[in-house]
């Protein structure tokens, strides 16, 4: 018998959906074996009812749930409950669900000034009122899903690989959970190092790193060692699915960290801070830091001067 | 007893929306809305942040069009920075670009639009979706995967990452298309074209006529127009003015730079999504049906009637026939899907032509940049329409200010309108069934939201 599934997004931008698409066809594979009872993006089973007549939000019961985005809004919460609620296994896909992903840069302000600056641009007709009108409300700040459900299962990745997505489904049919990489981007990347260079302070990546375009990538040294930073420390492996190699890398472009940190629950900005601090390179040459944690500012990694996200966060 | 219907979510669309029907107590439609439900701050949180990294952050704006998001955003830092680019990198960030709308088009027709023209508006939700599809035309399906997915691998094999790229960098493309893949890219493209031609053919033999009816009278509105056109007022998806046609087909063209002083957004309080319209026309904002104020519309209809013609053979005698048969401007709403099959053979048969430029194997593809203070508009046509980003550095270069105006927000107006006419034509006496909401959905879906 078919395992049933149901999808949702929640403060997600779609990558994730389209990375299960880009499967190929190894999709309609899965179809054999998944039978998807709700999935706004690509099926027409609604919250109120078909005809839109029903009181409260209701998704079909299912074997295996699968959620992408964190958690920004009321009615993001209230899926991801209902979602909890109808779901036995229920799977945090990307890594804005598993660690607040780009959207969770948001957390470095208050939500009233995220909304102030977007309903004041240039453009906008004033005086704007924030809209309040059948509208859900924001939270005081971008939540990862385990902040607020229990997970079973975390498969990072901005977006995770097509591969990886295919054997977790796979997996799931067979009723297994897998396993994922518990290696850092640098474990499977193939640039050379020559260990510990003379590199004393970081440079912006405003000019090519050096290499032969004719040359294998194994012929380039490793950004770091080249002056560039390069998030691959810090970073889970994975990103190159059944290939390996780093899909930034590839195109000779350095990390930024999509997967979040290499245990779940690590500081891709603490912990790379201190390893470029160790090897005595200067970090005050970094603009700023709090991108080092674009993709895992939620778990009140990043935070605002907002007093509701203040009360949160010091629970 | 009056009544209120709540489409919520609205599906086979990208993002979180909901429609709300209020019927009065004698059934009729007395209002609709269009709620676009979510807001996550981009035009803030960049703020601060490296303006070179900028590109590689807002591509999560939108994880179906990313690689328009990034070459605005990568346009807007050269812009800041004063970055010149070498031909080469130009050509591969167009070709990027190009592939990717030949992508994006695909997806948009097949697995989100096609099961309400092939297995019917009323049939049962539960099958009306691209599995249903799988199953009714296997082998149509199969195709259909593979060609998408031919599409999205050149992407990703070339430059790195597909979903969210990173290989366009400020001052140019961070490698070089070396000969052996000019040679296999341009194959697979060609084979894309190919499928691209069958699928129009198929579109206009077989999946549209039963619907000519329903494609002249579903959300019809009347409406002006927005898309980039070349110097000759040619299509253009990459580069080019911006062109604002009023509903009567006169219009004006400006470069993007000077966006501000032609686009203005309204904001109402039930939409997230703040609601473009055409400040310059001076005529203000309403989106009554009879006498809609500063409304125009995006996106692949917008395009194929702003243009004078379409540089490349087969898609230039597509919109010839598309003219011939529903005039310029075009209003019909569920004309985007004819309009987005012809950009679809555009797309194909331009990837074509920069593939044949073997001055695109350049291995000099990034000039070096400073980072200062600046600014810099950065605009290209992403699927949904004109994509403007704006953004002011300081003398780190850092973001100091940042406006952007996505694609789809300008249609959020005449969405909104749309439904709303779909709505008042479909429901009387408090007579509601499946197949008149998803028709009026359909209404939202041929705008590819």
């Amino acid at each position: 018998m078919a395992v049933r599934a149901a999808e949702e997004w929640l403060n997600a931008c779609s990558g994730c959906e389209i990375s299960i698409v880009d499967m190929g066809e190894r999709l309609l594979e899965v179809l054999e074996h998944i039978e998807f009872v709700h999935m706004p993006v690509i099926m027409d089973h609604k919250y109120y009812g078909q005809l839109g007549d029903q009181a409260h939000l209701s998704i079909p019961e299912a074997d295996v749930g699968i959620l992408t985005g964190g958690i920004r809004n009321e009615e993001h919460l209230e899926v991801a409950l209902e979602m909890r609620a109808k779901c036995q296994t229920l799977i945090a896909v990307g890594t804005c669900a598993t660690h607040g992903g780009i959207p969770a840069l948001a957390n470095s302000y208050s939500t009233q000034s995220l909304l102030e600056r977007y309903y004041s641009t240039e453009t906008t007709d004033q005086p704007a009122e924030i809209p309040n009108q059948g509208v859900p409300e924001q939270l005081e700040r971008c939540f990862a899903l385990d902040e607020k459900i229990t997970v079973d299962l975390s498969i990072p990745g901005c977006p995770p690989h097509p591969d990886t997505v295919y054997a977790a489904l796979m997996g799931l049919v067979k009723g297994e959970l897998p396993e994922l990489p518990s290696k850092s981007v640098c474990d499977t990347c193939p640039t050379h190092r020559e260990g510990k260079g003379k590199v004393n302070k970081l440079r912006r990546f405003l000019q090519a790193p050096q290499y032969e375009a004719a040359e294998p990538l194994d012929h380039m040294r490793c950004f770091l060692e080249q002056g560039v930073l390069c998030l691959g420390p810090v970073t889970r492996a994975g990103c190159g699915g059944e290939k390996r190699t780093p899909r930034c890398i590839s195109a000779r472009v350095p990390c930024r960290g999509c997967f979040g940190p290499v245990k779940h629950d690590g500081n891709q900005m603490l912990d790379m801070l201190t390893g470029l601090a160790s090897n005595r390179v200067d970090i005050t040459a970094l603009p700023e830091h709090a991108s080092l944690l674009r993709f895992s500012g939620a778990h009140c990694r990043l935070r605002g001067k907002d007093t509701r996200q203040e009360e949160t966060c010091h629970k | 007893m009056s009544q209120v219907i709540n489409i919520s979510p609205l599906t086979r669309i990208e993002g979180h929306a909901s429609i709300r029907i209020q019927l009065d107590d004698q059934g009729e439609v007395q209002d609709s809305k269009l709620h676009i439900m979510s807001l996550r701050g981009f035009e803030k949180f960049i703020e601060g942040k490296s303006a070179e990294e900028v590109p590689r952050i807002v591509n999560r704006i939108c994880g179906i069009c990313p690689w328009h998001h990034h070459l605005a955003a990568n346009k807007a830092v050269d812009g800041c920075f004063e970055a010149s680019l070498p031909p080469a990198g130009r050509k591969l960030r167009e070709l990027m670009h190009t592939i990717a709308h030949a992508e994006d088009k695909l997806l948009h027709f097949f697995f989100l639009a096609a099961a309400d023209f092939v297995l019917g508006p009323d049939s049962d939700y539960q099958a009306r979706n691209v599995i249903g599809l799988a199953k009714s035309n296997p082998e149509l399906a199969k195709q259909v995967v593979s060609m998408r997915s031919k599409a999205k691998m050149i992407l990703e094999k070339f430059a790195g990452k597909a979903i969210h790229p990173i290989a366009g960098v400020t001052g140019g493309f961070s490698k070089p298309l070396d000969e052996q893949d000019r040679k296999d890219i341009l194959q697979e493209v060609r084979q894309i074209l190919d499928f691209a031609l069958y699928t129009m053919d198929f579109a206009k033999n077989e999946l549209f006529p039963p619907y000519l009816e329903t494609i002249q009278s579903l959300g019809v509105i009347k409406t002006g127009f927005i898309g980039t056109v070349g110097s000759e007022g040619e299509m253009s998806l990459y580069d080019g003015n911006i062109r604002l046609m009023r509903p009567d087909g006169t219009f004006q063209d400006f470069a993007p730079a000077e966006y501000a002083d032609h686009i203005g957004e309204h904001v109402e309080p039930y939409s997230y999504a703040k609601f473009p319209y055409a400040k310059s026309w001076e005529e203000g904002f309403s989106l009554d049906l009879e006498q809609p104020k500063g409304i125009y519309r995006s996106n692949c209809l917008a395009r194929m009637n702003v243009v004078e013609s379409i540089p490349t053979p087969r898609a230039q005698q597509e919109l010839l026939e598309f003219r011939e048969r529903f005039g310029r401007p075009a209003q019909a709403t569920l004309l985007y899907h004819w309009a987005r099959l012809i950009e679809e053979v555009y797309a194909c048969e331009r990837a074509v032509e920069l593939l044949e430029d073997e001055a695109i194997t350049d291995t000099h593809v990034r000039n070096p940049a400073e980072a200062k203070a600046g600014r810099g508009v950065g605009c290209v046509e992403a699927p949904r329409g004109t994509l403007i980003h704006d953004y002011s550095t300081d003398e780190n270069g850092l973001i100091t200010r940042a406006n952007m105006i996505v694609g789809t927000t300008h249609n959020i107006a005449p969405m909104n309108m749309s439904v709303n006419q779909a709505a008042r034509n479909l429901i009387h006496e408090g007579d509601v069934d499946e197949a008149i909401l998803n028709k009026i959905e359909m209404a939202v879906r041929a705008y590819d939201p």
